[in-house]
């Protein structure tokens, strides 16, 4: 590896790595911004909140000193709230949906408040729902993700025995292995997980792949009712000549690796280029410039306007001191040696809009050069297309096609999450799970 | 600039805000302090037998975050000497003499302890009595306080009792712990009072420790009723003193407007309403004395704007103008107008409306923002959704009215006109 380490020390570490979004100190710093909130009528906020959840209740709640109420509140549409209230971009949903913002104030830090609620609840392991006596139902889930463990609490709330099958050696998916590790701490998402399950009657089996170590048809024989929920995981390649070098790696990996291994093991280059400007992009590169790179350069296809990210996650990564190369779509990766060197890029403009609405670029003719002894992979992943074709769920591109939100094309199988999606917040995924279980208990005439 | 000093009976004051009888006026300490920051004057803390007071002696009411919104205290009168707080008086007197002094005092409810009382306090220096007719607790047991305000009868005896020996202007201060406070304000001015200052604190229970289930405040296990006053109290003194202010025999004296004064506004509307001073508490306890600063800036400012050279030009002005249900005029309307540039798309104007009033706002769902529009014909104009709303000016009320000429409620029988359909 032409990479290593860029071996920073501990406290750098500590300090480049604490929660970006702290929490409220006390509890008088939270009634205040509890108190500012309006408590509006068909709250703008809710309708952006993709699980629903009943914001203006959920901080009355708190203003009133009904604090398990609050989380309640929160749990009942969201069994994930305290993790979305540390990930979710909610610039572009509820706080983006804020009445304040048509006052041009501060909207009311709702993700804060959130997760004071809901961190007591977790802290003080307050178990604020009771499930129903068995009904003898068996359901298996693949994926202990953000829709698996949503599906999972949702189906034994109602008496369903519920067994998931996780492939990875610990739960909540790509919350634990895929987010930033300024936003979640693996000790959180582990805790949030044991919360969760604490309700009883779920079983999570881990190092269970679906294809490896257990197949569709056992599951079929063995359960009820199946929900796949087991996302996508394959970056997207570039195609391009020089991949294959030393010094290449996908974002994914690269998180993935940061948020199993201690900090100081992790290889970092001293030039870095992350391709992609999603919210994968940016923890990538923010990631590698707070563990020790010295440039760091997000490439992006087409232009601002069109970037999958919040601004406030590009704003983030440009406090960070990342460079941002808009318009520059990677030709070939040149090296040394089989080691990365260097990065070409096309120069793009923008022709006429695409199938997503979208402008999309168009190689000028022109290129650029960076000297890199890094690339980092963010151009999306790719759904696990070889496996639901092989277990002949029909599906687009790799993209299980459901209908009813949840109905796959065989008897008893659900699906929901990123393997329908092909990737989307956490936020979206625990709905998914919600509304695997409705259909799934249709299926099942629980209720 | 205009000129906001004060001439009650005489006594002159810098400014119409004066420290009400309580315990920021309780000590030299403490009224230096008041002068130094700038009051026109003090009431000081009633004086009689003296009293044993307990701990803990205060409780307040909280409010959407706001603190003190509703203040509620147990402490008795003065329970230092006599002739300590005499000595005090006289130094505080000497060092601010262009300050008002007034002396609350709360005697034995006979002939001779008023009257000991009085000529003990006489030399004092101070330039006016309050007689405290109005402590709700405590004192009344020993048939002292608001005892002697609620019945108008004893008022009128013991301020006969007063006149007899004070030679310096005396102030009744009325209770509020009665159904109405015209009876003993009648009974004081027919005693022959100088003057009349309400209201004093309202008997309250201002809430409960849900852990404990012992209420506010705490004293070894039990409560008692303590006296509530601060920004809560004061829609219930401003009716109170115009009840006063209307009335022919209680309204020959000047007034000293008391409770929830907490900003020059609110001893404008107290001023517009009767007072020729304004006494503070609760505001001062919350903020410290420093609040006199906005408070005489403010209503100079104000009187500016409004053209008032002096305090007189406008005190009373806003007596008249509350009238008797039957007066008002019925063919007055008035239609709610929603701004949509303002409009911050809430919902809590149609919530109410829908909810608690006359289902009067459209809604045009929208995601996530919905609009909201008054449906004018169905508007009674009762004003709910301009007073919920969270943006200043946004929602107005706009005059529509129903027929040019007046007419009242009487008329309107009288000419058997037709009652709603609905």
């Amino acid at each position: 590896m032409s990479i290593k380490n860029n071996h920073l020390t501990a406290p750098e570490y500590e300090l480049n790595f604490s929660d970006i979004h702290p929490p409220f100190e006390t509890q008088d710093a939270a009634l205040i911004e509890a108190n500012r909130c309006l408590f509006c009528y068909d709250p703008p906020c809710m309708k952006s909140c993709p699980t629903s959840i009943n914001v203006p209740k959920f901080i009355k709640q708190i203003a009133t000193d009904n604090l398990k109420g609050s989380a309640h509140t929160i749990f009942s549409s969201n069994i994930m709230g305290a993790g979305c209230s540390k990930v979710c971009p909610v610039e572009k949903l509820c706080e983006g949906a804020c009445v304040y913002n048509f006052m041009h104030e501060t909207p009311i830090h709702i993700a804060k408040l959130q997760r004071y609620a809901t961190e007591k609840a977790m802290d003080n392991k307050w178990q604020l729902f009771e499930r129903k006596p068995s009904t003898g139902k068996r359901v298996a889930i693949v994926g202990a993700g953000p829709a698996g463990l949503s599906c999972a609490h949702t189906l034994s709330r109602e008496g369903v025995d519920v067994t998931i099958y996780e492939k990875e050696s610990k739960g909540g998916g790509l919350m634990t292995y895929g987010i930033a590790a300024y936003k979640v701490t693996p000790e959180f998402c582990e805790d949030e997980v044991n919360y969760i399950t604490s309700i009883g009657g779920i079983d999570i089996k881990y190092n269970q792949e679906l294809g490896k170590n257990i197949t569709v048809e056992e599951l079929q024989r063995n359960y009820d009712a199946v929900y796949m929920a087991f996302g996508v995981g394959l970056a997207r390649q570039l195609e391009i000549p020089g991949e294959h070098l030393d010094g290449v790696i996908d974002a994914i990996n690269f998180i993935y690796e940061l948020r199993t291994n201690d900090y100081s093991s992790i290889a970092v280059g001293d030039k870095v280029a992350v391709i992609g400007m999603g919210m994968t992009a940016i923890d990538a590169a923010t990631q590698a410039k707070r563990l020790g790179a010295k440039d760091v350069t997000l490439l992006y296809r087409r232009t601002q306007e069109e970037m999958p990210c919040t601004e406030h996650e590009l704003n983030i990564a440009k406090l960070d001191g990342c460079n941002i190369i808009w318009l520059a779509s990677p030709k070939e990766v040149l090296g040394v040696g089989g080691k990365v060197t260097q990065l070409v890029c096309n120069t793009m403009k923008l022709g006429e809009p695409d199938a997503s609405g979208r402008r999309s670029p168009v190689a000028t003719g022109e290129t650029i050069t960076l000297d890199v002894d890094m690339i980092i992979k963010a151009a999306g992943q790719m759904p696990f297309e070889t496996l639901v074709n092989s277990n002949k769920i029909e599906n687009s591109k790799g993209k299980i096609d459901v209908k009813d939100k949840s109905l796959t094309n065989l008897e008893g199988i659900f699906a929901g999450g990123d393997c329908v999606n092909g990737g989307r917040e956490v936020v979206d995924a625990v709905q998914a799970g919600k509304d695997g279980a409705k259909s799934i208990m249709d299926f099942l005439s629980i209720n | 600039m205009a000129d906001i000093s004060t001439d009650f009976l005489g006594i002159k004051s810098p400014n119409p805000f004066w420290l009400a009888s309580a315990p920021p006026t309780d000590k030299l300490i403490n009224v230096v302090r008041a002068f130094e920051a700038g009051w026109g004057g003090v009431v000081w803390k009633t004086l009689g037998s003296q009293v044993k007071n307990v701990s803990s002696r205060y409780s307040s009411v909280n409010y959407g975050g706001k603190r003190m919104m509703g203040f509620n205290n147990i402490e008795l009168i003065s329970d230092r000497p006599l002739e300590i707080n005499l000595k005090e008086i006289l130094e505080v007197v000497k060092m601010f003499p262009d300050r008002a002094m007034i002396v609350s005092l709360m005697a034995d409810n006979d002939r001779k302890s008023w009257h000991e009382l009085i000529m003990k306090c006489e030399d004092a220096g101070a330039m006016g009595f309050e007689l405290n007719f109005g402590c709700p607790h405590g004192m009344t047991e020993r048939g002292m306080g608001a005892a002697v305000g609620q019945d108008p009868a004893i008022a009128k005896m013991v301020v006969e009792w007063v006149m007899e020996k004070a030679t310096i202007p005396v102030i009744t201060k009325l209770t509020p712990n009665v159904h109405s406070v015209v009876p003993t304000a009648r009974g004081a001015v027919e005693g022959g009072t100088n003057a009349l200052s309400l209201i004093n604190t309202i008997q309250s229970v201002t809430g409960i420790d849900l852990d404990t289930l012992v209420p506010n405040p705490y004293v070894a296990g039990k409560s008692v009723f303590g006296g509530y006053c601060g920004p809560a109290v004061k829609p219930i003194a401003l009716k109170m003193l115009t009840t006063v202010s209307q009335d022919p025999v209680a309204s020959r004296v000047p007034i000293s407007g008391i409770g929830g004064v907490s900003t020059w506004k609110d001893a404008a509307e107290f001023m517009l309403l009767g007072a020729t001073s304004v006494q503070v508490c609760t505001a001062a306890m919350t903020h410290g004395f420093r609040i006199v600063e906005d408070l005489c800036e403010g209503l100079s400012n104000w009187m500016d704007e409004k053209g008032y050279e002096k305090t007189t030009d406008f005190i009373g002005k806003s007596v008249e103008k509350i009238t008797h249900w039957e007066d008002l005029d019925i063919n007055y309307h008035h239609i709610a107008k929603i701004d949509q540039d303002k409009c911050v798309h809430c919902g809590l104007c149609y919530i109410a409306c829908e909810d608690t009033s006359h289902q009067s706002i459209n809604i045009e769902k929208g995601n996530p923002h919905n609009n909201y529009t008054v449906k004018e014909e169905e508007c009674v104009g009762c004003n709910l959704c301009k007073l919920v709303c969270p943006v200043e000016d946004c929602i107005t009320m706009e005059e529509h009215r129903v027929a040019p000429e007046y007419i009242n409620w009487k008329d309107w029988q009288a000419q058997g006109l037709p009652l709603n359909d609905h």
